[in-house]
């Protein structure tokens, strides 16, 4: 005997509900109605009020992302559910791959193009660019600097980030002493500018000195300096900063790996007759190693794409300049589409061998 | 008999105190240029530039207690006659010094040659303003005396309104993305369809994709949207750059969640979209707590995409550009710049006061973005 599976209606017809259909597709035209005069509100806004426009800007955006999604979604699952399972993926993750499409991977390909252009963007000049990134003295200035940025800012943040989350893992006032070093990452590189620039400050010998560094330096006897613009050394000063921001990064995920570090393991090193420098160097560095490399990669790349704290310091100048200062300089005062094309992609192949490395450790490690 | 008291488990650790002294230096270092600029803003123009922050502590100076006039036009290139039997040089005058009583002279007013007698006081700067934050605060302009009585016009920075351009830049440019990352995550990995592997990777590939790579040719596209200049873009370009990351890090979370909970919803004829906003998103608060206390920490302390993305008008220009503007145009004026630059950072230091557990995890989550 033969047995005939009887369907769902449901599932054979392909329109479940006309009806969800219709409020559907008004739902929809009605959000990208919302949406486009917004938009055009918004386009020509910027002279209306300041807490008008926030609220409304708020309220636009976020509502209508949310309404879009719904509208679609209502439309998608007043099919059948054959259909609906091939489509609403799609809806799930187009908004996504649309925006990345549109606003990352064809920019990208667009700016490697242009990288091959000359300055207006009009003749093909083949990697003539990428001969100049390389051999411009200004541009080899700035390789120098982000090398030193690199090498000592990653380490020093390493360095101290490890031997603050020691000390602190051993102390009674670790909360204390993990949010002071902490803190100044929760401030913007501009701000720190401001509060290093103070430090940093200079007046005349015979003056009063105001900057807290220049002040110490005069109470020891010697003359005040200029610290963001004697060279080579300012470099080092403009690095300190990023120290003083980083450290309490490197600092809570080793502190959060020593915790991690199994008690017995050190305590059997203990009974050994390892004294403390052996323990740490011989048990705790080998055991968090992963974090180590996760955290230096992570730092490196930061230090790679170095920008703000360099234009509010100095601008670029008094030798300070980086690559991520260059190619704003060649975009936006020289106009130079095409060099400034090439500064970009280079910047990028520096990151993707180190973000690859990074991903990799991180992908070994829990995320969250 | 006594009993033998229990060494202490930490016997093997070194002693606590050098310890948490160290420790204790470390953070002094790492706290005093804040408190520095704290202090400051507190401090009237005058004050800031004819002394350090740090003498609104205790400690001792050379106070004026009497003022000798010596014979008017006498020369000065011999030591002059100060009191009775002691000369001084001009130079000895000018760097002050010390009277056989302990008291000290220095030139009160030397082309007048009045002599000041100072003595070794202890005393603290204490005289602290609202002023600097009033005048940074508005965009009105506004009168300051200066202490030879002549009266200036200084312009407001309006680092409210600049303040206010912040938060309708970091509210949308924190939701949005978040929004849309969600659902991709949810799909990539609750949803099976054609193409997904590959569309992850291509996702995660972007992460390797620093910002200037791709901001050029959407400043044009922006340009030829017409949208440049106005929050709108700063928007989309927050959105776009947070997205890889976003979807990322929410992926990892989702993922993880555990499967049976999908299922018996499924069972109980749950639609997909009702099984995201009724379950998965609830459950995932944690995961887009972090991220968005993340990405808001990053628009909010953002400059760069700003930079390029708002233009000069400074009807829209948010705080990180109105301070960076200070910088260059008001480098000599402390008692403002460090009024502004502590009013950008009250949002990000009470979110990290307040949220201290999700901040962390969301830097630790996010910190290769960019």
């Amino acid at each position: 005997m033969q047995i005939t599976t009887q369907r769902p209606a449901a599932e054979r017809d392909p329109f479940v509900s006309a009806g969800q259909l219709l409020t559907g597709f008004v739902l929809l035209i009605a959000t990208l109605g919302f949406l486009w005069w917004g938009f055009l509100l918004l386009r020509g806004s910027n002279e209306l009020n300041h807490f008008f426009i926030a609220a409304f800007a708020i309220v636009w955006g976020v509502a209508g992302v949310g309404l879009l999604f719904l509208s679609l979604n209502r439309i998608v699952e007043s099919f059948s559910d054959t259909v609906r399972r091939i489509v609403q993926p799609y809806v799930f993750v187009g908004p996504a791959a649309l925006i990345l499409i549109w606003f990352l991977v064809i920019p990208t390909i667009r700016t490697a193009y242009l990288s091959l252009l000359n300055s207006d963007s009009s003749t093909f000049v083949g990697l003539s660019n990428y001969g100049a990134v390389f051999t411009d003295p200004q541009m080899l200035e700035s390789f120098r600097n982000n090398i030193l940025w690199m090498v000592f800012g990653t380490f020093f943040c390493v360095a101290l980030g490890l031997l603050i989350a020691v000390l602190a893992d051993r102390s009674r006032f670790e909360p204390v002493a993990k949010a002071t070093i902490f803190m100044p990452m929760a401030i913007s590189f501009v701000g720190a500018a401001v509060i290093w620039r103070f430090v940093y400050y200079y007046q005349p010998p015979g003056q009063a000195q105001i900057g807290l560094q220049n002040a110490i330096i005069t109470g020891l006897g010697l003359p005040p300096q200029t610290w963001i613009v004697n060279q080579p050394w300012n470099v080092f000063f403009l690095i300190l900063i990023l120290i003083w921001m980083q450290t309490g990064f490197a600092m809570v995920i080793f502190s959060a790996a020593l915790k991690g570090v199994p008690e017995d393991l050190l305590e059997a090193g203990r009974i050994d007759g390892a004294n403390e420098r052996r323990i740490f160097f011989n048990i705790i560095v080998p055991y968090i190693r992963g974090t180590i490399i996760t955290v230096t990669t992570t730092i490196l790349i930061f230090t790679l794409k170095i920008f703000d704290v360099v234009i509010a310091m100095t601008g670029g100048q008094y030798g300070t300049e980086v690559i991520a200062t260059q190619f704003y300089r060649q975009f936006f005062q020289n106009r130079n589409f095409g060099y400034g094309s090439a500064i970009a992609m280079v910047l990028m192949i520096a990151v993707i061998p180190v973000m690859i490395y990074n991903l990799r450790q991180a992908g070994k490690q829990e995320a969250f | 008999m006594t009993l033998a008291k229990p060494a202490p488990v930490t016997s093997r650790k070194p002693s606590m105190a050098p310890l948490n002294i160290l420790l204790a230096v470390i953070c002094f270092l790492w706290i005093v240029p804040t408190i520095g600029l704290l202090v400051s803003s507190f401090r009237d123009r005058e004050a800031i530039r004819s002394s350090g922050w740090w003498t609104i502590f205790p400690h001792q100076e050379w106070i004026q207690v009497d003022q000798l006039q010596l014979t008017k036009g006498v020369a000065l290139d011999k030591p002059v006659e100060v009191l009775p039997g002691v000369r001084f040089t001009d130079d000895q005058l000018r760097a002050g010094v010390i009277l056989p009583d302990g008291r000290q002279a220095t030139w009160s007013n030397r082309r007048q040659r009045s002599v000041a007698i100072n003595t070794l006081q202890w005393t603290a700067n204490l005289n602290f303003t609202t002023d600097n934050y009033k005048n940074v605060l508005g965009g009105q302009t506004y009168v300051i005396k200066t202490p030879d009585g002549s009266t200036r016009t200084e312009q407001g920075d309006d680092m409210l309104g600049a303040f206010l351009n912040t938060l309708t830049v970091a509210v949308p440019a924190t939701v949005i993305p978040i929004l849309i990352a969600a659902f991709a995550a949810y799909a990539f990995a609750w949803m099976k369809f054609p193409g997904r592997r590959l569309m992850f990777a291509g996702i995660i590939a972007l992460l390797v994709v620093p910002l200037q790579a791709a901001m050029i040719p959407m400043l044009r596209d922006f340009l030829a949207l017409q949208i440049n200049g106005t929050f709108l873009a700063v928007w989309l370009a927050h959105t776009t750059f947070g997205l890889p990351l976003a979807t990322y890090l929410l992926y990892n979370y989702i993922s993880q969640l555990p499967r049976e909970t999908l299922e018996a919803a499924f069972i109980d004829g749950a639609s997909q979209f009702t099984i995201f906003t009724q379950l998965i998103l609830p459950l995932s608060v944690p995961a887009l707590a972090s991220f968005a206390i993340f990405q808001f920490m990053w628009v909010w302390n953002d400059y760069l995409v700003s930079l390029i993305f708002l233009g000069g008008a400074p009807t829209v220009k948010v705080m990180t550009m109105r301070l960076a503007d200070m910088i260059g145009t008001r480098g000599q004026d402390w008692h403002l710049l460090t009024a502004g630059g502590f009013i950008t950072m009250i949002v990000p230091l009470v979110v990290f006061f307040s949220l201290q557990r999700y901040f962390v995890r969301g830097l630790l989550a996010g910190s290769v973005k960019g």
